[in-house]
């Protein structure tokens, strides 16, 4: 956690009594696994999902919140509500959804509403989260300029951030690469598909935002 | 640029635009005049080149309103390219306390039909610009 973020959240436990609920939110390009994470954390702690998963990208165009998500670990707890928002990019073309054998007016009806995801995402990130779920496909290069310009936007706003290496079932996972891209943060390993090392993501979300 | 649209631009596609904007002429505009700028160079097909970039709130200003702009077949975003990890903030303490912490970061954006990323790291933005 940086300066500036523990100092805050030192200053906001001073002058609060009892535990606030944060709003966390869940943010990466697109086919991370964001609402496959979003979706295991949720069944774990309340039995419920808290959206539709895909191999096709921008499968979630809509920020859809879970509330009041209890997570307790080695004495520690914290409430949470989980916001699953849409995987953000700088560029949408339909011909990619036409890839995924999509009809062109389906394909272009879904570009429009990723693009309109997008904005909303960007915009809870500005106003409305309280810390920040960084979510990376461990299989592909980090060092893109989504993940530099977000990371550095999450940064400048001074919020808790942990940044998962999502997907190290997969063959070609490399958590050092994304360990080295963002050395300034702490990264955990996890499969949320697989359930690999949830442990450890429960134990750093209530150790970080808690 | 409107200005230089004027004069040179791309109108017979014998070529590309480049539009290399210094970090004085940016000081000047406010945050959405900064966007406006950039997106109306990217919609006439010219690469932008930023000598300072912007700061990460209008950057995700850019996203955001890039995203609204996007229409089928004929604008689908933007490729924008900067150095990653450039921490070279001049700032003290006092300046990240009152959040005037400085980073200026060449940066790179065109149309993403039009500007394709080969290669990027720490030191090196290589990228290929095509005229359609």
């Amino acid at each position: 956690m940086g300066l500036f973020a523990g100092l805050r959240k030192s200053i906001s436990n001073l002058f609060s009594s009892g535990q606030q609920q944060q709003r966390i939110g869940i943010y990466g390009p697109p086919n991370a696994g964001k609402t496959t994470l979003a979706n295991r954390i949720a069944r774990d702690w309340t039995g419920d999902a808290v959206g539709p998963e895909s191999h096709i990208p921008h499968e979630t165009r809509r920020a859809r919140r879970k509330e009041d998500i209890e997570i307790e670990r080695n004495g520690k707890s914290v409430n949470i509500d989980i916001v699953d928002t849409p995987g953000v990019a700088t560029k949408v073309d339909y011909e990619e959804f036409i890839e995924h054998d999509m009809e062109k007016d389906d394909a272009v009806r879904r570009s429009r509403e990723a693009t309109e995801g997008v904005a909303e995402a960007m915009h809870w990130l500005r106003e409305d989260v309280d810390g920040v779920i960084y979510v990376l496909d461990s299989a592909e290069d980090p060092f893109t300029q989504v993940n530099t310009m977000l990371v550095g936007i999450i940064e400048s706003q001074d919020l808790p951030v942990l940044i998962f290496a999502n997907k190290i079932d997969l063959e070609d996972a490399s958590i050092q690469r994304i360990k080295n891209a963002f050395p300034q943060h702490e990264t955990v390993p996890l499969s949320a598909l697989e359930g690999e090392n949830m442990d450890e993501v429960y134990e750093k979300i209530a150790e970080y935002f808690g | 640029m409107s200005e230089a649209d004027d004069s040179t631009g791309d109108a017979d596609g014998s070529g590309v635009q480049l539009d290399m904007i210094s970090g004085e002429r940016m000081d000047q505009l406010a945050s959405m005049e900064k966007i406006r700028l950039i997106l109306d160079s990217v919609h006439d097909g010219n690469i932008v080149i930023l000598e300072e970039g912007l700061d990460p709130e209008e950057e995700s200003k850019l996203i955001e309103v890039t995203m609204t702009e996007i229409s089928p077949d004929e604008f689908t975003g933007i490729e924008i390219e900067t150095y990653p990890g450039s921490s070279k903030s001049s700032g003290g303490f006092f300046d990240r306390l009152m959040g005037r912490e400085t980073e200026t970061k060449l940066t790179v954006i065109g149309p993403a039909n039009r500007l394709e990323t080969l290669h990027k790291d720490e030191t090196l933005i290589s990228a290929l610009v095509t005229r359609t």
